[in-house]
């Protein structure tokens, strides 16, 4: 008997995320930090555990070391399996030809062999670009009970973001009839997520037309979806409500981070139901200081805080020291805020260092500030000011 | 490879603290908010290079294989050794093990498969980041039979403990069982290094001739005959000899140089629970505490070790306390040098307090 898995879930990692400046210089965007201890793509991998999918190919390209390092075996989130588990695919070099990924549907037509292996009735696409908790068994029972060939998740936006989104034009019973990628004039604010279910049998059907198609850019939402479309494949959209934001600019990094806090979150990732694996720090608990006044903040393990933290998140093995304050920000693991200094509304990549009384961001109220970002290991010397909405990927130590 | 193979003894001294020990072993007692007793034994051997690790047990020890699971959060799942459990076990009597003698008789099995040269034997009554590689370099430089770890003590709340007189080279002329305490003392800290064969011949040889102390009968009646030296260990100890010793210890780790001694290197490991990072809602005030993740704070918190997942409502001021665990405390509460143990729940308004020298303790599971 063949062994076999239902569903094998195949993971979109290679983005570079060029618009995260500093902060994916070193690093694939599904690695990048969120949340205090997370990585964005632990949120993709927890839902593909929770929602009972144990067989994951996270397809890597650009700057994959660290995500590698980080994923390894899988044992966080509980994919280290005998069968299945999760698998970093890299671009290798074949006997014919050796090429990179190409298009998103080439990157997953190269690893049809991974896929064969458990001989899927389904695959899933993802993408490690967003944050959200899905249920994709829930997705998976209604692709089975329509019987689409492809089931695309959508959510609806606001009108005036809709260009920005593949669109879906839907019949009332959910079928599509028209998929329109980033168009000027949408005629609905139905977007898709990225996320796919395909049959396993039209998936690799139409990889192997897409890929022999010498016009096709080898894109899921320019060219297969629109062929499997035109052919009259039946399609059906999967709608979600939930809370679920593409982390793929500084703004929206910040504000999806926000988002974590207060009493009743936007988002919460504490949620006992629906647990959000990851790598955990290897800390004592946070030590919350004499004088420290910390609010409405998420701080994870390891820091140390002795100044005033206030609406923030901070990352493990932090320090605040005495009379430094840190506001509207985001603080990745390991940066040292010495004494005096003052961040607000900035993001500071790991193992930054901003030496006394130096300045780093202006007040979120300004409204013609920006985020500042400091890049990873950088310092910013003793005084100095870095202003709202610079980026800085190199040590800043006056002249 | 490792030239060494650790062995831990999770249920001697359980009568220190019968309160945290009723539903579990000493081994498995909740500290710093994070950790278990049995972490710190465990890390500071994978933290020396050893690999494997038998874990002697005798009774409640469910909270402990809850605990350590296969032992992948100590880097220990291993095909060759890794955690080794060693249940009582008895070919002559129906009862487990009474002293440490027979617990060792009990294991010589596991000491005979092993290939190391040396085996550490250690207990879990003391909070202490030990480097044991170099006791190990420290027993093979002496040429000793047994070398015994000790720490200066200047008080000494424990009804049993072995105070250690070593001469300049570091041999120990004399071991006394409980003598009166003068001003320094040097007390066996249950961490010992001995040659693996030799510790299987002592074992056979103290059955055979019917002894029952290793401390008396071993060690203090053989101090001319074998070559026991003292290890001296300098660094922060804390020996977990009482509920109020349990307490005093906890609140240390709010001084920065007691936590940079334990946890300065970021190498104790511990059980993984996947909490999120804990929340600082508005209207919260945190003052000289240490917070676990997965915790939730509205109220105020003043020198307190909060574990994981507790949850702290509006309006309760928090003082001078251990909270375990997932400890539910409402809103308008006021707590004042009190331990709960895990799961407890305190309802809204609820007034308790200890004090110093006698912290009130509340139960594993309580609702109060």
């Amino acid at each position: 008997m063949q062994r076999k898995k239902e569903c094998v879930a195949m993971l979109l990692a290679g983005g570079q995320g060029s618009r995260l400046y500093a902060l994916t210089n070193n690093i694939a965007k599904p690695a990048v930090a969120f949340g205090a201890k997370y990585r964005i793509i632990d949120f993709p991998l927890s839902n593909c555990i929770n929602s009972g999918i144990d067989t994951v190919g996270v397809l890597t390209q650009y700057q994959p070391l660290e995500l590698n390092e980080y994923i390894g075996n899988g044992q966080p989130w509980d994919l280290d399996r005998a069968f299945g588990g999760v698998h970093i695919l890299s671009p290798y070099q074949g006997k014919k030809k050796s090429s990179w990924y190409e298009g998103t549907a080439n990157a997953i037509y190269q690893n049809m062999q991974f896929m064969k292996k458990y001989n899927p009735d389904y695959v899933l696409i993802l993408s490690g670009d967003h944050i959200y908790k899905m249920d994709y068994a829930e997705m998976l029972k209604a692709h089975k009970a329509t019987g689409a060939d492809c089931t695309i998740a959508a959510i609806e936006v606001p009108m005036k973001e809709a260009s920005r989104f593949g669109i879906l034009n839907t019949n009332p019973d959910g079928s599509i009839y028209q998929f329109e990628e980033k168009p000027k004039q949408p005629k609905s604010n139905l977007a898709s997520m990225g996320i796919y279910i395909f049959t396993a049998s039209k998936l690799f059907k139409y990889l192997e037309e897409d890929e022999a198609n010498p016009d096709s850019s080898k894109d899921f939402g320019k060219d297969v979806l629109p062929a499997m479309l035109n052919a009259g494949e039946k399609m059906f959209s999967y709608r979600f409500s939930g809370y679920w934001k593409d982390v793929g600019t500084i703004s929206s990094l910040w504000e999806s981070n926000m988002d974590l806090l207060g009493e009743d979150p936007a988002f919460d990732v504490g949620d006992a139901d629906w647990k959000i694996h990851s790598r955990n720090p290897l800390a004592p608990p946070e030590y919350i200081g004499e004088n420290a006044k910390v609010s409405n903040s998420m701080i994870a393990l390891g820091c140390e805080i002795e100044g005033t933290v206030e609406n923030s998140i901070l990352a493990s093995n932090v320090v605040v020291e005495e009379g430094a304050t840190v506001k509207d920000s985001v603080i990745m693991a390991g940066s040292i805020i010495r004494k005096g200094a003052t961040v607000s509304y900035s993001i500071l990549d790991e193992d930054v260092v901003v030496e006394d009384y130096a300045t780093v961001g202006d007040s979120k109220d300004n409204k013609s500030a920006g985020i500042a970002v400091l890049g990873r290991q950088i310092t910013i010397g003793s005084g100095l000011t870095v202003e709202g909405g610079k980026i800085l990927d190199k040590d800043y130590r006056g002249e | 490879m490792a030239s060494a193979v650790g062995v831990i003894f999770s249920n001697i001294h359980d009568e220190n603290i019968p309160e945290l020990s009723r539903h579990r072993t000493m081994a498995s007692i909740p500290f710093g908010g994070r950790y278990r007793l049995i972490d710190f034994a465990l890390s500071n051997m994978v933290n020396s290079g050893i690999t494997t690790v038998g874990i002697v047990t005798k009774h409640n020890y469910q909270s402990l294989i809850d605990h350590l699971g296969s032992g992948k959060d100590w880097d220990l799942a291993r095909k060759d050794g890794g955690i080794i459990l060693l249940p009582p076990f008895s070919d002559e009597t129906d009862s487990p093990y009474s002293n440490r003698l027979e617990a060792l008789k009990g294991i010589t099995g596991f000491l005979n498969r092993r290939k190391e040269d040396y085996v550490v034997l250690s207990d879990c009554d003391g909070v202490a980041r030990v480097d044991i590689a170099d006791i190990i370099r420290y027993h093979e430089e002496k040429n000793a039979d047994i070398t015994l770890v000790y720490h200066e003590e200047e008080e000494i709340n424990s009804n049993y403990f072995l105070a250690l007189t070593p001469d300049e080279s570091g041999r120990i002329k004399d071991v006394q069982i409980n003598p009166a305490i003068g001003d320094r003392t040097n007390v066996y800290v249950n961490i010992m290094v001995l040659n693996r064969e030799f510790l299987i011949n002592i074992i056979k040889g103290a059955i055979a001739h019917g002894l029952s102390s290793f401390g008396r009968d071993v060690l203090s009646k053989n101090v001319d005959s074998l070559k026991l030296y003292g290890y001296r260990f300098n660094g922060y100890y804390a020996g977990v000899k009482s509920l109020q010793k349990y307490y005093q210890h906890s609140m240390e780790l709010l001084d920065k140089t007691v936590r940079d001694a334990l946890f300065g290197a970021r190498d104790i490991y511990t059980k993984v629970r996947d909490s999120a990072p804990s929340k600082y809602i508005n209207g919260a005030e945190v003052k000289n505490s240490l917070i676990s993740d997965g915790c939730t704070i509205e109220g105020t918190v003043e020198n307190c070790i909060l574990f994981r997942g507790v949850k702290v409502g509006k309006g309760s001021v928090i003082r001078n306390s251990v909270i375990m665990q997932d400890t539910v405390i409402g809103s308008g509460v006021q707590l004042d040098s009190v331990i709960t143990d895990k799961n407890v729940v305190i309802r809204d308004r609820r007034h308790l307090a200890g004090c110093d020298a006698m912290p009130f303790f509340i139960p594993k599971g309580s609702m109060l």
